[in-house]
This record gives structure tokens, sequence and C-alpha cells, in this order.
């Protein structure tokens, strides 16, 4: 068995087969996995928002959708893996809070998968699977030796995606 | 106005916010009492500017499971306010206000009403102490209650720090009655605000 590397809030990590990457209590962030299935190259990453153009203190790259993809994949074309193989499945996007009013920040994690599926693709990314919405958190651990994405919510039975 | 950056605030800036957590949660705290009508104690709240994953430490890990109250603000400030409360000590809140000890590991409906209700009272008692010093006015909106992982419940106050910054500001407040509950607290101001807040104290922003 590999390790399983730890992201956090607005990080991203890169690792080969054996390893894995978890990132835990995925609320109205989204955890983006991919993979290269030829090199057993994956990374994840957590945003927090949908769009670095819109805020003037961007500087944090995996903070942002469309930033933070861009960086993942960088990150492991430079490890290897071929962009043009690679695949993506996605987690996270809930709301957490039924909030009536302030309707741009509630639903700030509808707009972090609309977010998402867009920089994945312009990137030709295609997403195989996703577990969005709703309003619980997730902690996702992914595997690129299987491409398995494991999902665990307090209180509900533990998935592969 | 000139602009104001969570991540160089004055030392000034941090002692006003100390007070008014201190102030805040000294008037929830009584709140509390009233309520359970029984003695609570707190200690004094300290205020910390921490990175995002560093909040979640604090209370136990991402995957703690917390119950989360938040409710937004309106009036002559906006913003929103959450208080957090892990799951053993609203366990325990539950318990004593509805007169028994709960069963099982999930809330009941009845159960999910009081804790919404505690944290009402609780973010209500404290805004009111901000309010009466600052002499603006600060309306709650009906609050809403999670209870998850940390991580995620967090998720919704670092989002919103997320756009000015990468570090969200806590206010952490012990209480305790026959056992310790910790609570936190998280005042999200807009941005504008925290300009209305410093200057209704007297202290210029530039």
């Amino acid at each position: 068995m590999g390790e399983i590397i730890k992201v956090g809030m607005a990080d991203l990590k890169v690792c080969v087969s054996p390893d894995a990457v978890t990132t835990l209590g995925l609320g109205s962030c989204v955890g983006i996995a991919i993979r290269d299935p030829v090199t057993k190259i994956g990374g994840l990453a957590h945003i927090m928002l949908p769009d670095s153009t819109q805020i003037r203190n961007n500087s944090n790259i995996p903070k942002f959708a469309d930033t933070g993809i861009a960086e993942l994949v960088r990150q492991m074309v430079a490890k290897g893996a071929k962009q043009s193989r690679m695949v993506a499945k996605i987690a996270g996007g809930a709301q957490m809070f039924s909030f009536q009013n302030k309707s741009e920040m509630v639903r700030v994690g509808e707009r972090n998968v609309e977010a998402t599926k867009k920089k994945l693709a312009q990137l030709k990314i295609p997403i195989l699977a996703q577990d969005t919405g709703d309003s619980y958190g997730r902690t996702v651990i992914f595997y690129p030796e299987t491409g398995d994405f494991i999902i665990k919510a307090v209180g509900k039975v533990q998935k592969t995606i | 106005m000139a602009e104001l950056n969570l991540e160089t605030v004055s030392q000034e800036y941090y002692d006003i916010l100390r007070e008014l957590g201190n102030i805040g949660a000294g008037n929830a705290t009584t709140a509390l009492a009233q309520m359970l009508q029984c003695k609570v104690d707190m200690s004094v709240p300290q205020v910390k500017l921490l990175e995002f994953g560093d909040v979640a430490t604090l209370m136990g890990g991402e995957e703690q499971i917390m119950a989360g109250i938040y409710l937004g603000v309106e009036g002559d400030i906006t913003g929103s306010i959450m208080f957090l409360l892990e799951k053993k000590s609203a366990r325990h809140l539950v318990g004593k206000l509805m007169g028994m000890e709960a069963e099982g590991d999930d809330f009941s409906e009845m159960e999910i009403s009081a804790l919404q209700e505690v944290g009402n009272i609780i973010t209500g008692s404290y805004l009111n102490s901000l309010s009466m010093m600052t002499n603006l006015k600060i309306c709650p909106t009906i609050p809403s209650l999670a209870i998850d992982m940390a991580g995620a419940i967090l998720s919704v106050p670092a989002i919103e720090f997320g756009i000015l910054g990468d570090h969200i500001l806590l206010i952490q407040t012990q209480f305790f009655d026959e056992v310790q509950l910790d609570g936190y607290f998280i005042l999200i101001p807009d941005l504008e605000s925290y300009g209305k807040i410093l200057s209704s104290l007297g202290i210029s922003v530039d």
C-alpha cells in the first residue's frame, strides 16, 4: 500500500500510484481528481471559489477553479502525465446552509461546480463521474492506480464513483 | 474609505475585536445561563487570525462533527455570523435545555429545533452587544443549522473570507457549566462593514 497524501483547503497535490490523495470535509468547495490512466499519475485539487478573474486578491492559485485546475494539470504534465489522456472525477459543491437571501454567496457551491466543469471542458478533460450538490460535507480519497474516487459523508454509506 | 486588508490589521484593531468578542461572548453566556437556569462561566475569548486549514485543526480536525449555526446580518452593517459548537457540547446543551439526555447518535427534529434556538439566542445576544457598542443597527436574519464535518461547515465562512484573503478571523470562547463547552464565533462583516464598525468606535481605518 502506498501513502495517502493530504490536500488542504485551497490546495492541490500530485501523486503517482500506489500513493493516493485525499481531502477531508469538502463543503461548498469542490474536489477535482484527475488521472492519467497510462502513467497512473493522479492529482487532487480542493478549490474554494469559481473565478480568479472576479477577485482582486487572487494570488493563491489553488483557491480558484480556473487557476487551480490549470495548475494541477501543469504539475501532472511536469511529472510525465499526458493531458490528452487525462480523465476527471469531481465531488463537493454542497449548499451547507439553507439561506433565503444573499443568493450569490449561497449558490457558491453550485457555481464552483459549474466553473469546474467549464474549465475541464476547456482543457478537454472528460468528467467520468461526479457526486456534487446536496447539503452535506464529503471526505474524498482518490486512487490513481484504479481511478477509484471514494466518498464518505456523515451518516451515509461510503461510495465509490 | 481606505481599503482594509485583513492581513495587515493593526494591533489596536485586534484589541478592539477581542474586546467586542469578550463583551459579545459575555452577553451570550448570560443568555445561556438564563436559558439553562444554571450558572455558566466563560473564559476570556481568544481572537485569532488563522489560515483556513488551521481553523479546522483547532476544532479537532476537518472530520470532527460540529453543529454550526449560520445567519445573515442586515442593517447598518451587512455580512454573516457563525457559531460553532462541538457535537458533544451541542448534545449536552440540548439535553440540558430539554431536561433529558438524548439517546442515539442523531439529533431528533425537536433537538435540532432546540439547538437552532440556542444558536439564535447566543448569536442574537452577541450581535446585540456589538450593536450597543457601535451604535449601529444590526439585525440578524433567520438562522440556519448544519451538523456535519468541521471542514464542510467551515467552508462557508472560509469562502466568504476567501474573497478577501487567505485567513479567517475566529473568536474562540469556552463556556463552562458542569462540563466545558467549546464554542467558536466567526464574524464575517462585508468589506465595507469593517470600516463602519471601526469608525463608529472612533478609529480611523487609514
